[in-house]
């Protein structure tokens, strides 16, 4: 069963006189319980497709299908309802909430999706104590490590139990082994059934998906399943 | 409804969140509102207060009460000089006038004179002395500190006997009560028959009962001025409010006789009512009022404009933040709800302190001057920091709402 399928989708911007085709012609499918990395140097239309694929824009031309529903014409609060329900974000640089704590940060979701406090509490820290964070609960960002603060996105992006994580570069201002650290996290929430699309343009990084999707110049360029793909070795998280 | 709810109250409790985080800058904002609030609280207090002073002092006339006289009080559609040229009334009209007349309550003459009272070697200067009758009293509210009001005999009599207002009592007799004592008024000696309660208004000035000595009206006559030499003023009390037009009717009609007027002339004397002199004190108020809003109101705009900046300059800082809260699912209802909210809370804030501080101000300033702080002031407040918090944070929480998540995702 797809969650996604996208057909000839477009997005031309219009600068000055010019018109600009960052994504030019696109289709593709993403399957429940996949895991999909797509890659691509940048000018290759990868952070686009991602908004799109996020519901943050709109394409320009082309038919976006998430779940049986055409969000390809939806206006701003049908598209907000969708990204609280049925996606989670996980960003290069966490976008958390600076003055609020790690529980607060994972509430946000559940206060738009209009959960009583008291219920939406109670998975906030659900979701903290599945990432590792149970000590760090009342930290605010500035108070954690790079990657504790990757753990909380993670736990903000698994507490409305989306139809799929969308994964921006997450380990792009990680270091070394950090990065690995949260790349066994995204395996142990893929293995639980979880639906990940992963934008990078690290081969090593994108080497942890199933399948990799490689863009060019607005266009798919290769799509193809990966043989061997790295499954990293559980450790213990600190 | 239930969701309208839910999402104010998250909004208050975000908007509290962010007050928080920021709270110098919360407070500079709160200023502009703070001395807005207090200008307009303690201006209207201070109106308040004025009005209520002249509305006392007025009431104490009497509002079933008609005062006969040569001036209009409050008029100015009869020139001056016309009603300079009128024939003074005197004791002649009053009697005539008092025989026809059937509608009022009570009836007594006046007239004013200023002499220095004393008593033993305490000297009081420029009080009024009011000569009347003894129905004088029944055309009044007054009350008793102690004692009576002269009665008809010693009125008929010219007997020298004399009621003190309240602040001449205190004048002359500091100590104790003035009531039996003989105080001599001009070089005449004058029995103290009854002593006024405090009427306790400024507002009527010389003319407050608590400045005046009251004597019969022929000891005027006899000791001080001739029956002719100045004007007197008939007091006319109604039986009450409803038949104070008919009451005035009939005393155009007995005054036309009594002074001989034809058909084709006008009246040559005026009936005065406390009426006139509210509709004038009113108008001035009026006039204070506007002034002092329109003042006051300036400061409040300056500060909300000043709350409009900051909440301007709040929502390209957080251009991000607001990002982030579109990426997980925030409507852009909800995101101008929420800035909105912070806008009025910081305001609501600020017109709080601003009401505490005004009624501080107001509670000294009441030792000078009458102020009255009630709970308009107290809704005014409220309503103006709330109005003013929302229409100040409107434009820029609708911007903040309009923002692209995209676009607000790579803010830097």
């Amino acid at each position: 069963m797809n969650i996604i399928t996208i057909e000839h989708i477009a997005k031309i911007y219009q600068v000055g006189t010019e018109e600009v085709h960052a994504l030019a012609d696109v289709s593709m499918t993403i399957g429940k319980n996949e895991y999909v990395a797509i890659m691509g140097p940048s000018g290759s239309g990868k952070s686009t497709l991602m908004n799109i694929l996020g519901c943050l824009d709109t394409p320009t031309k082309g038919i976006y299908d998430f779940n049986g529903v055409n969000v390809s014409e939806m206006n701003d609060n049908e598209l907000a309802a969708i990204r609280n329900k049925e996606i989670g974000f996980v960003f290069q640089t966490f976008n958390l909430l600076p003055r609020s704590n790690a529980l607060h940060n994972v509430e946000l979701p559940l206060i738009y999706a209009g959960m009583p406090s008291s219920e939406r509490k109670e998975r906030a820290m659900e979701a903290l104590i599945n990432v590792g964070l149970e000590n760090r609960v009342y930290h605010r960002p500035n108070e954690l490590s790079g990657g504790q603060r990757q753990r909380v996105a993670i736990a903000r992006a698994l507490v409305t139990r989306p139809s799929i994580i969308l994964a921006d570069e997450p380990t792009g201002n990680l270091d070394t082994k950090t990065g690995q650290e949260i790349m066994i996290l995204f395996n142990e929430i893929y293995e639980a059934g979880n639906t990940i699309i992963l934008v990078t343009h690290e081969e090593y990084i994108a080497e942890h998906a199933e399948r990799i999707i490689r863009l060019r110049d607005g266009f798919v360029e290769k799509n193809e399943k990966v043989e061997n793909r790295f499954i990293p070795q559980k450790r213990e998280l600190h | 409804m239930k969701n309208f709810l839910f999402e104010l109250k998250e909004s208050l409790l975000i908007a509290l969140y962010a007050i928080r985080a920021n709270k110098v800058r919360s407070m500079l904002t709160t200023l502009g509102i703070i001395i807005g609030v207090t200008s307009v609280v303690l201006m209207s207090t201070a109106i308040k207060g004025i009005d209520n002073a002249f509305q006392e002092g007025v009431s104490s006339l009497g509002s079933d009460n008609l005062y006969i006289d040569k001036w209009a009080w409050f008029n100015n559609d009869i020139p001056w000089w016309e009603m300079r040229n009128r024939k003074n009334l005197d004791m002649d009209d009053y009697n005539k006038y008092e025989d026809l007349a059937k509608l009022p309550a009570a009836i007594a003459p006046t007239i004013w004179t200023n002499k220095k009272i004393k008593f033993k070697e305490r000297n009081v200067e420029g009080i009024m002395i009011s000569g009347t009758t003894y129905n004088y009293i029944n055309t009044t509210n007054l009350t008793f500190e102690s004692g009576r009001f002269f009665n008809d005999f010693e009125s008929r009599g010219a007997r020298n006997v004399s009621v003190i207002g309240y602040t001449v009592a205190k004048q002359l007799f500091p100590l104790g009560n003035g009531l039996g004592q003989e105080i001599k008024i001009g070089d005449v000696k004058f029995k103290v028959v009854g002593v006024l309660d405090e009427q306790g208004s400024w507002v009527m000035g010389n003319f407050n009962p608590d400045n005046q000595v009251f004597i019969p009206i022929d000891c005027v006559f006899k000791y001080f001025q001739g029956e002719k030499f100045r004007s007197i003023t008939i007091n006319v009390r109604a039986p009450n409010s409803t038949s104070v037009e008919a009451v005035k009717e009939e005393a155009i009609g007995i005054m036309r006789r009594v002074r001989g007027l034809s058909y084709s002339e006008d009246n040559d004397f005026s009936i005065n009512q406390q009426d006139g002199l509210l509709s004038t004190i009113n108008q001035t108020i009026g006039v204070i009022q506007i002034a002092g809003l329109f003042i006051t109101g300036l400061a409040l705009f300056v500060g909300a404009i000043g709350i409009m900046n900051i909440m301007f300059v709040s929502v390209k800082e957080r251009t991000r933040e607001i990002g982030v809260r579109k990426a997980i699912g925030a409507k852009n209802r909800t995101i101008l709800t929420q800035f909105i909210m912070e806008a009025a809370v910081i305001c609501l804030m600020g017109g709080m302190i601003g009401l505490g501080i005004a009624v501080t101000l107001s509670m000294i300033v009441n030792q000078y001057l009458p102020t009255a702080v009630q709970a308009d002031s107290v809704i005014l407040a409220v309503v103006i920091s709330l109005l003013t918090g929302v229409l100040s944070g409107f434009a820029p929480a609708y911007t903040a709402s309009k923002l692209d998540p995209v676009e607000a995702l790579r803010y830097e």
